[in-house]
């Protein structure tokens, strides 16, 4: 295929198919929050460095500033906004965040989270140090991080001993 | 930042691909990771009016052994190598290279192929690649062809690489069994490019080495190999003489530029340590 004029994409975002007509030079990061309303993921520095815009693409990590959404036709997405349960209640990173302070303003929250969420995947039991080098890609301006990796310990902590449905996979 | 206008291709084979590319001409890009393109284009430092996105070709992935070869396909990403028990196991200085590319996010897109193909000499496979004297597979409309490592980069952001030809595979001799390595960065901070950095494998037998090669990443317009400081290692016992004299020759054929990581003195001044270090750790690895 190939195509300049607007082009309909449908990705799954966070358990349901949604489809919007972009450009081909649209990124993943514009068509999530202007085509789908989806306003969690956050335009940061818009140059790759720091890691606002991070959602989980296909059970990656991807700072979605960087993606064209052409690319992410068919694919999986979860945003911050896919985290709680149906019934609302949080995600167990969402509830650490909370209970430890892991947060000040707030800007990098939704992209350290859903990163958070696609280290304790891969590494449920992480040191400090993994979880430091885990999120080397999510900066925080507020430079809050002793709280987020905190948080990030005692929610996988809490991941281990209550086995849970995940939301959006 | 918002990049250019441009056509997008999604081809499903590397023939269709480089048919693409080759009927487009310069005003076409291949798309691989996309983490060096896609932020070109935003600063509009790139305006390409087609792009062929490589993501669904299938065959362009994996990494394998063929004899006594290892084989990484270009579209294997920084993560994928990372993950792989190969190369933990036959070659574990890709792993310890690509730990230091940038950070978790880019190296799950991030691609081999895209890192050597692009001739940027901040990347850090490029010199790793010559350090292991590797091969590129480079494919065109007319077939494939290999070039070595050690011949590809010709300036910054030059290569071999013709108009309608990608890097399709890697290819490199599994270093002997037994072999010290190590790849020794140094970066401001996560996700920075090296002030300077240094690969080095070596053997030892007997006590003394026997074989090594040194390779040296953004201190210079291209990769560099250093092949002066890799002969200043081979036939000693790798003592504080023999790593001063490597480090000193490796230091003598570089040339960097003074920009943000520093005055050309001080680059020139860490490679020497990159050296040493990376040496010294590849000499305590060495069995």
């Amino acid at each position: 295929m190939s195509t300049q004029a607007k082009t309909r994409v449908t990705v799954n975002v966070n358990g349901r198919d949604m489809s919007a007509e972009v450009e081909p030079r649209t990124l993943l990061i514009h068509f999530l929050r202007e085509n789908l309303n989806l306003t969690g993921p956050h335009i940061g520095c818009d140059t790759s460095h720091c890691g606002a815009c991070t959602v989980d693409l296909d059970g990656k990590s991807v700072k979605s500033c960087t993606v064209f959404a052409v690319q992410a036709e068919g694919s999986k997405v979860l945003t911050i906004e896919g985290m709680a349960a149906a019934d609302g209640s949080l995600h167990p990173l969402q509830a650490a965040f909370h209970e430890h302070h892991g947060l000040q303003c707030g800007f990098c929250t939704p992209g350290m989270i859903t990163r958070a969420y696609r280290l304790l995947q891969e590494n449920p039991k992480p040191s400090d140090a993994e979880i430091r080098m885990g999120i080397s890609g999510n900066l925080c301006r507020c430079t809050g991080y002793q709280n987020i990796v905190k948080a990030i310990s005692a929610a996988a902590d809490v991941m281990a001993s209550q086995p849970r449905k995940e939301a959006a996979e | 930042m918002i990049p250019g206008r441009f056509t997008y291709h999604r081809p499903s084979s590397v023939g269709e691909a480089v048919k693409l590319l080759a009927s487009l001409g310069e005003d076409a890009r291949p798309l691989a990771g996309g983490h060096s393109l896609i932020p070109m284009m935003k600063l509009r430092l790139a305006q390409p009016e087609h792009l062929v996105d490589l993501g669904k070709i299938g065959g362009l992935k994996g990494i394998r052994q063929d004899g006594t070869e290892i084989v990484i396909g270009a579209m294997t990403t920084q993560a994928e190598i990372l993950g792989s028990v190969l190369l933990r196991e036959k070659a574990p200085i890709l792993g310890e290279a690509a730990q230091v590319i940038a950070d978790p996010q880019v190296r799950y897109l991030g691609t081999i192929g895209g890192n050597v193909a692009n001739g940027d000499p901040g990347n850090d496979m490029p010199g790793l690649m010559q350090c292991l004297d590797a091969r590129y597979v480079l494919t065109g409309p007319g077939g494939s062809r290999q070039v070595a490592a050690r011949d590809f980069y010709e300036a910054a952001f030059f290569t071999k690489l013709q108009p309608g030809e990608i890097v399709t595979e890697i290819r490199f001799a599994a270093p002997a069994a037994g072999h010290g390595w190590a790849y020794e960065k140094l970066k401001r901070k996560v996700g920075d490019y090296a002030v300077a950095a240094a690969a080095v494998t070596l053997t030892v037998s007997g006590g003394k080495c026997a074989n090594a090669s040194i390779a040296l990443t953004n201190v210079a317009q291209t990769p560099l190999l250093a092949a002066d400081a890799a002969k200043a290692l081979v036939g000693t016992s790798l003592d504080q003489a023999a790593i001063d004299a490597a480090a000193k020759a490796a230091m003598a054929i570089s040339n960097p530029t003074t920009d943000t990581r520093g005055p050309v003195e001080y680059r020139r001044s860490v490679l020497g340590v990159m050296v040493r270090r990376a040496i010294a750790r590849a000499k305590s690895r060495a069995r």
